[in-house]
């Protein structure tokens, strides 16, 4: 009886390890049959390349909305990498024990801060501060609901993946390979340019890798103070329209509108994918990186 | 080394100090950019939060600037956190165990089942939320608190699986080993064994969810739909707490305004407290492990 | 070119925490010699060494007391400038640490970061030290290739040419040859020997017949004692420290 249970058990549990992989499939299938609609109207570069979009008129050009997109990622990219870089390295190579100790829960939980709030706080703060205060400084006019804003709120988002795959990678960094480096006489600056960052390096590709395609993605805080103009952005202050924002602010009416539906699930799968490709990216890289340090 | 001029070491010296002070601000900016956040909407939610902004419904004219409050979405968001963290914690914790303990923790199923949960993790919730429609669709459901449950329960799946099987890896294999001596057939060793040793990292990894879960807006935009009642049924339509600000700040009435900075407040609040819950779990009850 | 300094160890403690690691260390190490530093492991030796060129700096809740004198000035004292002094000693470590950087920027990494510029005498300098280090003709069609190439035995002998480079006056060994193979060991040992003419030598061993092979003088360090030092000769023949002699034969370890 009891071994009967656990050839059960072991059966049912079994099925469900497959689930992951398959759910991953899963979602690519479902995507893709519901985007075949739209696929079967024209070539996939008209789509992807063109950025007449009226829907009424059955015209889908995507390109204005993946551009808003790459711009917003970009930006928050050359923003963020940096700042947390530097970040990882002062925690993992200049800071005392207990700061330390003290800064990863703070780091847990920026990250763990829903993305809507993020979004207010862009409102409230980053908007203002972009519209009234960069802007002017730049001598451009801005409404402050601009790539900008996206980036910078979208840069503060994923500080702490960033930051915690580069900090893992260096606390690997083994102590007298430091050591090595100091007693040669190298300032402690040195040490952390020519060995500690050198070593992580692809570390540190993984973890923007893994930033880019969080940024990529994410949907509400951008949404709420990017400006939502489907033009193709020329300037950090223009507005722009990101692909996940379409998909959100339009699944209203797509349901009205034929063939919206299936060019909205269009978008989502063309997000999956160039997501999963940076995911999987960074996930081999991490992979390798663990296997040397092992 | 001759020749070298002297000023060459406090130029080294220079950079090193600059890079020191340079790293620490960053630090310090990252720090702050959360208390910032956190800062800014508490001190714009004061003049807006009262005990009826939590206790009623929305009444008529609430998005106009009348009567009401959130429950609604208060509620929402609970039901639809908690079913999700339910549903994905019944399929996280045999998928971890099996992994832990059937498979080799090494083996090709072990290591391909957790290279999907990180893929899944990176998954935009807008994906799951579209993923969700797509399903919801195909099965004739109406956007409802069971289609939430069902695309926030896929959110919260990798999650929890990966924040359970950390703290399961850790489990020694000797541990495992010792109870299978003692004649408990694998099944038994799974629930007396690696359950009890690792309670608290389940816990937490189970409110690291829950939090992801009661945040995240874009996964129940297309499938919980919104509605001014608390649900009476899983068939309902479901209000949730970030789609309630998302749409209170969207309208031009700075009343309601206000309110969407309270109803950040809440949320923030929540999760806020479910994490450090969570992280009081996990370092409390560590010691009483064998480790 | 050089002129190796003795170094006065006066009063040295260090505190790691509440535990006391070294205690009151009083001790003389003659220039153009090899002294070796023996016992039992966990007794100190690494710390002893790490804190001649003040590697513990960076480790929390360690705390030193006393003095340690080179060239007449307190390595210790406030306005001590650290990188002059970690670049006045070379130190190989127990396993070798090659950076991560090809096998020429490994040794052009020390004279590089201190001001050398020109290629042409990077090469230069690469060349001569890789030579006295014994690794020129294993090495010199492949000085590209990155360091992590080498066998573990090439790379501590990269390791001591790069440590060379910064044309230090003492030359610090932490067990250097314990992850070595029998004859790569010896090839350290070997240009240990010949380098004692120009440059101070400290070595940490547990190994007792590696000490008898190389040491001209040796220090017995017991549960972060001193217990016993001189020539190598005397306190091999003659130890005056019943621990010592216990040590010697074995007994304890």
């Amino acid at each position: 009886m009891r071994l009967l249970k656990d050839r059960l058990a072991r059966r049912a549990m079994g099925g469900l390890a497959a689930v992951p992989g398959l759910l991953v499939l899963l979602i690519v299938v479902g995507l893709f049959l519901k985007s075949k609609a739209i696929l079967g109207v024209g070539p996939l570069s008209g789509l992807l390349f063109s950025t007449a979009w009226a829907p009424l008129k059955g015209q889908f050009g995507f390109f204005a909305f993946i551009m808003g997109t790459v711009w917003v990622t970009l930006t928050a990219l050359v923003l963020a990498v940096p700042v947390s870089i530097l970040t990882a390295v002062y925690l993992s190579e200049y800071a005392p024990r207990w700061v330390r100790e003290a800064a990863k829960p703070v780091i847990d939980l920026l990250a763990g801060l829903p993305s809507v709030v993020y979004g207010v706080w862009g409102v409230l703060l980053v908007v203002p501060f972009v519209g009234d205060v960069l802007a002017p400084l730049f001598g451009v006019t801005s409404s402050g609901y601009s790539i900008l804003a996206g980036g910078l709120v979208l840069a503060v988002m994923i500080f702490p993946t960033i930051i915690h795959v580069t900090l893992e990678v260096f606390t690997s960094v083994p102590r007298s390979l430091r050591d090595a480096s100091l007693s040669l006489g190298a300032t402690k600056w040195e040490t952390t340019r020519h060995v500690v960052l050198r070593k992580g390096a692809q570390g540190i590709l993984a973890a923007g890798a893994l930033g880019f395609s969080r940024a990529f993605g994410e949907t509400m805080a951008v949404l709420m103070v990017v400006g939502n103009v489907p033009a193709v952005p020329r300037s950090l202050f223009d507005p722009g329209y990101p692909l996940p924002a379409l998909i959100a602010n339009n699944y209203g009416e797509m349901m009205s509108v034929p063939r919206y539906d299936s060019a909205l699930m269009m978008a989502a799968l063309v997000l999956m994918l160039i997501v999963l490709f940076f995911n999987v990216l960074a996930r081999r890289i991490l992979v390798r990186v663990e296997r040397r340090f092992r | 080394m001759s020749g070298v001029p002297d000023g060459r070491l406090a130029r080294r010296k220079r950079t090193d100090a600059l890079f020191r002070v340079l790293a620490a601000v960053s630090a310090a900016f990252v720090i702050g950019c959360l208390l910032l956040i956190v800062g800014a909407i508490l001190w714009k939610s004061v003049p807006a939060l009262n005990l009826s902004m939590l206790t009623r419904t929305p009444r008529g004219g609430f998005y106009l600037g009348r009567e009401g409050g959130i429950l609604n979405a208060i509620a929402g968001s609970l039901y639809l956190a908690g079913g999700a963290t339910l549903l994905a914690f019944l399929l996280s914790l045999p998928l971890v165990l099996y992994l832990n303990l059937y498979k080799g923790r090494d083996s090709k199923t072990a290591v391909w089942t957790r290279f999907s949960l990180d893929v899944l993790w990176g998954v935009p919730s807008i994906v799951y939320g579209a993923f969700g429609f797509v399903v919801m669709m195909a099965l004739g459901l109406r956007a409802s608190l069971l289609a939430g449950i069902l695309t926030v329960a896929l959110l919260e799946l990798p999650i929890m699986s990966r924040a359970i099987d950390e703290v399961m890896r850790l489990v020694p294999r000797e541990l495992m080993e010792a109870s299978d001596t003692l004649g408990a057939t694998r099944f038994e060793t799974a629930v007396k064994v690696m359950v009890r040793q690792t309670a608290p990292g389940i816990l937490t990894g189970v409110l690291l969810a829950f939090g992801r879960g009661i945040g995240d807006a874009a996964s129940v935009l297309f499938t919980a739909g919104f509605t001014d009642r608390v649900p009476a049924s899983l068939l309902d339509p479901a209000a949730t707490l970030p789609l309630a600000i998302f749409f209170q700040l969207g309208t031009p009435f700075p009343e309601v305004r206000q309110r969407a900075y309270a109803s950040a407040a809440v949320l923030t609040l929540i999760v806020l407290l479910v994490s450090l819950a969570g992280r009081a779990f996990s370092r409390r009850y560590t010691r009483h492990v064998v480790k | 070119m050089n002129q190796p300094a003795p170094i006065s160890i006066r009063n040295l403690s260090v505190f790691y925490g509440d535990l006391q690691v070294l205690k009151d260390i009083d001790l003389d190490i003659p220039a153009r010699k090899i002294t070796v530093i023996i016992g039992p492991s966990g007794c100190g030796k690494t710390t002893l060494l790490k804190s001649l060129n003040r590697l513990l700096d960076d480790s929390e809740r360690v705390r030193i007391r006393g003095r340690v004198v080179l060239d007449g000035e307190d390595i210790y004292a406030p306005r001590t400038e650290v990188t002059r002094i970690r670049k006045k000693m070379g130190l190989l470590s127990q396993k070798p640490q090659v950076l991560p950087m090809s096998i020429r920027d490994n040794v052009a990494y020390g004279p590089r970061i201190h001001g050398l510029r020109s290629r042409r005498e990077l090469d230069k300098v690469v060349g001569n030290y890789l030579k006295l280090a014994g690794l020129w003709e294993e090495v010199k069609d492949r000085l590209d290739d990155p360091a992590s190439t080498l066998s573990v035995g090439q790379q501590q002998r990269l390791c001591l040419a790069r440590g060379l480079a910064v044309e230090p006056e003492i030359i610090l060994g932490d067990e250097p040859t314990s992850a070595l193979d029998p004859a790569s060991s010896q090839n350290v040992e070997r240009r240990l020997m010949e380098l004692k003419r120009d440059y101070t030598v400290v070595v940490v061993t547990h190994i007792l017949r590696q000490a008898r092979r190389i040491a001209d003088y040796l220090a017995f360090l017991y549960l972060g004692e001193l217990v016993e030092h001189g020539p190598a000769a005397e306190v091999f023949s003659d130890p005056k420290d019943p621990r010592t002699r216990a040590y010697l034969t074995g007994e304890i370890s």
